[in-house]
C-alpha cells in the first residue's frame, strides 16, 4: 500500500499523470492546460512530460473542445477535456447533451465515446460571476451521460482514473473550493466508481451530500454530535446514475433525511432524491425529506456568497426541523 | 476554365431575380462567381482541364467504363431518392430529406474518397452513403423510425447522420486530428477526412470553430459545403454576404468553388483536396455550388419561398442530363446501356421498397439498449419494471 498525503488538486494531477502513463490513447485537452498547467494547475507539468500531442492546449472554443473530442474518441483516443470553469461549459452544452450523451445509443452500441469532461464547479472562492456555478442537474438529467463528483483527495485520485478507464462519457465535477484541502491517498486503492458511500455512520438522521458539501455535512455532523445527535453522512459520489441502496438503507434506519447541495433547489438533485426516498421509504420517514441548497437566484456577487451557500448552521437548522416535525 | 463557359454556368444562378445592383453595396453574397470550377458544361461539353484560382490544375482521366459507372451512380442514387420520397408520401417513412439536384456533388465527392478516408455526413448525404458501399436501406430506418441509422461507422468509414446542424464538422476535425496523431498523414496511402454540411450550417458556431481548429492543427480534412441555396426557406443571402468558399481564407486555408452539378469537377476538386490533406497540407473548404430541386424535406412547402422560374433555370443545369449528353456525344454509351441502367435502378428501387415495407418495429424493451457502454443498474431496474408492466397485459408477446 502506497499512501501519501496530497491536496485534492495534487491528487487529481497524480491521477491524470498515472492515466497518461498507463494508456497511450489518453489525451488531455483544454484551454491553458499545457504550459500553464490549467488555471488551477491540475494539469501542472503534464505537457512537459508527455508532450503537446498528449496534453493539448486548445483554441478558446468550448464546443470545439467537446466536439473534437467526439471525433478523437471515434478515432480510438480517450480524451479528457478540461472546461476551465463551470459557467463556461454552456457553449459546449449542445455537443455534450446531443452528441456525447447520445452517440452510443444512436449507433446501437457501435460507437463508444470514452470522454471525460472535467469541470471545476461550485462556489466559495470569491470569484467573479460565471465562476461559481453548479450545473450538475443539467447533465444528470441527460441519459447517456454519467455524472460524478469527488469530495476527497482519495476519491479525486481514484475516481479520475476510473472515469478515464470507463467507456462511458463522464462529466467529472471537481469541487474547486476543496482543491487545496489535504488528505491521505492510497494510490493502489480500488473500489467501484458508481457507488455512494457512508462517510460518517450515525443513527439519528441521514445527511446526503456530494462534492464540496460533503465537508460541510461532516462539519455539521461533528457539531451535532456535541448536541448529542448522531448524523449519518452519505457522499453520493455518483449523481447519475444515483446509487441509492445505501441511502434507502440509511433512511430506513434513521427515519430522517436532509439533502445538501450548492445548486439552486428548483428542479435540482435534491428534488429527485426527495422523490425517490419518499417512494421507497415512505413508511420509515418521521419527517419529509428536507433540502438545504443554494437559493433560486443566479449565483450572487462574491461578497454575499457565504449567505447563498449552504453552511454548517443551515444544515443544523434543517436537522433541527426534521426533529421538530 | 474555357472562356464563354463562365457566363453560361453562372449567370442567373444566384441573384434569384434581384439584380446585383439592387443590393446594398458590399454585398457579394451569391453574386455570379467567375471562379467556378467546371469540367462538364450543362450542355454536356467536356472541358479537358481547368486551372483554378489556386493555381491547381483540375482534371479527371476517367476510362470509358468509369464514365459509365459514375453515370450509373447518379441515376441509381436519384432513383432511390425518388423511391424514398414516394415511400414517405405513402406513409411508410415519417420524413425524407431528398437529395434531388445534389447527386453530382455527392457522387463526385463520394467517389473521390479512398477506402481509408472517413466521412462525416449531415442527414442528406444518401449519395455519399451509397458510394461508401452502405446498403441504401440504412437511412430509411432512421426516417421510418425503427432505428437511428443502422450502419457501423467504423466499418464503412461513414459516420452517422447528424441532424444538429454543423455538429459533425467538429467530430470530423477531431477525427482528423487523430489521423495526424496516429502518424497516418504524409503518404499516398495516408488517410483524409471529409465533413459535409450545408450553406445554412456555415452560420453555425460549430462550423466556424471547426474551421479554427482544423486550421490551427493543420488537420487532414476537407470541408465539403453543398450550397444548395437554401436552409429550409432561408436563401443564401440570410447566411452570408460573401461567397462561402471565400470564408476559408479568413481562417487560413484555401477555399474553392466548384460546380456542384458537375460530377466530374466535384470529383476532381474533392480528390485534389483530399490528396492535399493526406499529404499533410491541411484543410480545404470546397463550396459545391448546387441547387435543391425539391423540398427541404417532405414536410416543407417550397412554393412559399421560391419561384418556379428559378427551379426551371436550375433544371437546365441538371447533373444527370449533362453526363448523358456527353456519353452519347462521345459514343461512350449507347441506348442499350442507358436502358440497362434505368432498369437496374428501377430494380434497386423495387427491392428497397419491398424491404422497407417489411422492416419490423423494434421490440419495446430494446429502447433500453445501449444507453451506456458500462451499463447502469438504475436503468436495468427501469427496464425490468417496464418489462413486468408489459407482461401484465394478457396475451402479451413481450
Ligand atoms: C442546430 C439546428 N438548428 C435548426 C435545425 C432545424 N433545421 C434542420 S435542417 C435546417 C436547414 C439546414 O440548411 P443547410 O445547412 O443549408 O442544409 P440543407 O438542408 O439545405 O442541405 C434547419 C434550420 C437543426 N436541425 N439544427
Amino acid at each position: 500500500m502506497a499512501t501519501e498525503t496530497l491536496s485534492m488538486g495534487k491528487a487529481l494531477n497524480t491521477g491524470l499523470r498515472r492515466a497518461l502513463d498507463d494508456d497511450p490513447k489518453v489525451i488531455i485537452m483544454g484551454e491553458d492546460v499545457g504550459k500553464l498547467g490549467g488555471v488551477f494547475r491540475i494539469t501542472d507539468g503534464l505537457q512537459k512530460d508527455f508532450g503537446g500531442d498528449r496534453v493539448i492546449d486548445t483554441p478558446l472554443a468550448e464546443s470545439g473542445i467537446i466536439g473534437t473530442a467526439v471525433g478523437l474518441a471515434i478515432r480510438g483516443y480517450r480524451p479528457v477535456c478540461e472546461i476551465q470553469f463551470d459557467g463556461f461549459v454552456y457553449p459546449a452544452y449542445d455537443q455534450i447533451v446531443s452528441q456525447v450523451a447520445k452517440m452510443h445509443y444512436r449507433s446501437r452500441g457501435k460507437l463508444a465515446l470514452p470522454i471525460v469532461i472535467r469541470i471545476p464547479f461550485g462556489g466559495g472562492i470569491g470569484a467573479v460571476e460565471h465562476h461559481s456555478e453548479s450545473p450538475e442537474a443539467y447533465f444528470a438529467h441527460t441519459s447517456g451521460l454519467k455524472v460524478v463528483s469527488c469530495s476527497s483527495p482519495q476519491d479525486a485520485y481514484t475516481m479520475i482514473r476510473q472515469s478515464i478507464a470507463s467507456d462511458d462519457p463522464i462529466v467529472f465535477l471537481e469541487p474547486k473550493r476543496r482543491y487545496w484541502e489535504k488528505g491521505p491517498v492510497d494510490t493502489e486503492a480500488d473500489y467501484p466508481l458508481h457507488a455512494s458511500r457512508v462517510v460518517r455512520p450515525g443513527t439519528d438522521a441521514t445527511v446526503l451530500a456530494y462534492g464540496p458539501m460533503v465537508r460541510t455535512a461532516l462539519d455539521a455532523a461533528t457539531a451535532a454530535a456535541e448536541d448529542g445527535r448522531e448524523l449519518e453522512v452519505i457522499d453520493l459520489r455518483t449523481l447519475s446514475p444515483l446509487d441509492l441502496a445505501p441511502v434507502f438503507d440509511s433512511v430506513r434506519r434513521t427515519g430522517r433525511c436532509v439533502v445538501v447541495h450548492e445548486a439552486p433547489s428548483n428542479v435540482g438533485l435534491g428534488a429527485e432524491l426527495a422523490a425517490r426516498i419518499t417512494e421507497k421509504c415512505f413508511y420509515s420517514l418521521e419527517a419529509p425529506v428536507l433540502r438545504v441548497t443554494g437559493f433560486d437566484t443566479p449565483y450572487p456577487a462574491s461578497r454575499v456568497e457565504e449567505d447563498y451557500l449552504p453552511d454548517l448552521d443551515r444544515v443544523l437548522d434543517a436537522v433541527d426541523r426534521t426533529f421538530g416535525w | 476554365m474555357a472562356k464563354g463557359e463562365r457566363g453560361t454556368t453562372t449567370r442567373g444562378t444566384t441573384t434569384r431575380g434581384r439584380t446585383a445592383a439592387s443590393r446594398r453595396s458590399g454585398s457579394t453574397a451569391g453574386r455570379p462567381d467567375p471562379e467556378l470550377i467546371q469540367l462538364l458544361t450543362p450542355e454536356g461539353d467536356r472541358i479537358e482541364s481547368v486551372t483554378g484560382p489556386d493555381g491547381v490544375e483540375y482534371r479527371v482521366d476517367f476510362t470509358d467504363a468509369e464514365y459509365r459507372e459514375i453515370y450509373r451512380d447518379l441515376v441509381v442514387v436519384r432513383k432511390l431518392d425518388a423511391e424514398a420520397t414516394a415511400l414517405q408520401r405513402q406513409g411508410e417513412l415519417g420524413l425524407w430529406a431528398s437529395l434531388l439536384g445534389q447527386e453530382a456533388a455527392q457522387v463526385g465527392s463520394g467517389r473521390a474518397l479512398r477506402p481509408q478516408d472517413m466521412a462525416f455526413p449531415t442527414y442528406r448525404e444518401h449519395g455519399v452513403l451509397y458510394c461508401r458501399g452502405i446498403d441504401p436501406i440504412m437511412p430509411l430506418g432512421l426516417f421510418r423510425g425503427v432505428d437511428q441509422g443502422g450502419w457501423d461507422p467504423n466499418e464503412y468509414k461513414f459516420n452517422m447522420y447528424t441532424i444538429v446542424i454543423g455538429a459533425q464538422t467538429l467530430h470530423a476535425t477531431g477525427y482528423a486530428m487523430g489521423v495526424t496523431m496516429d502518424g497516418k498523414t504524409g503518404g499516398d496511402d495516408s488517410e483524409a477526412v471529409i465533413a459535409y454540411f450545408g450553406d445554412g450550417a456555415s452560420s453555425q458556431g460549430d462550423v466556424n470553430e471547426a474551421f479554427v481548429w482544423a486550421s490551427v492543427f493543420n488537420a487532414p480534412l476537407v470541408f465539403f459545403c453543398q450550397n444548395n441555396q437554401y436552409a429550409i426557406s432561408q436563401p443564401l443571402e440570410r447566411q452570408t454576404r460573401i461567397p462561402l468558399y471565400q470564408r476559408a481564407s479568413g481562417f487560413g486555408f484555401p477555399g474553392i468553388r466548384v460546380d456542384g452539378n458537375d460530377v466530374l469537377a466535384s470529383y476532381a476538386v474533392t480528390r485534389a483536396a483530399l490528396d492535399n490533406a493526406r499529404h499533410g497540407q491541411g484543410p480545404t473548404l470546397i463550396e459545391a455550388y448546387t441547387y435543391r430541386m425539391g423540398a427541404h424535406t417532405t414536410s416543407d412547402d417550397p412554393t412559399r419561398y421560391r419561384i418556379a422560374s428559378e427551379v426551371e433555370a436550375w433544371q437546365a443545369k441538371d447533373p444527370i442530363t449533362r453526363v448523358r449528353a456527353f456519353l452519347e456525344r462521345q459514343k461512350i454509351a449507347d441506348a442499350d446501356f442507358f436502358a440497362e441502367v434505368d432498369e437496374a435502378a428501377r430494380r434497386e428501387a423495387v427491392h428497397l421498397r419491398e424491404r422497407v415495407l417489411s422492416m419490423p418495429d423494434p421490440q419495446p424493451l430494446s429502447l433500453f439498449d445501449h444507453v451506456y457502454p458500462g451499463g447502469s443498474p438504475e436503468l436495468d431496474e427501469q427496464r425490468a419494471e417496464f418489462g413486468r408492466y408489459l407482461e401484465s397485459f394478457e396475451g402479451s408477446a413481450h
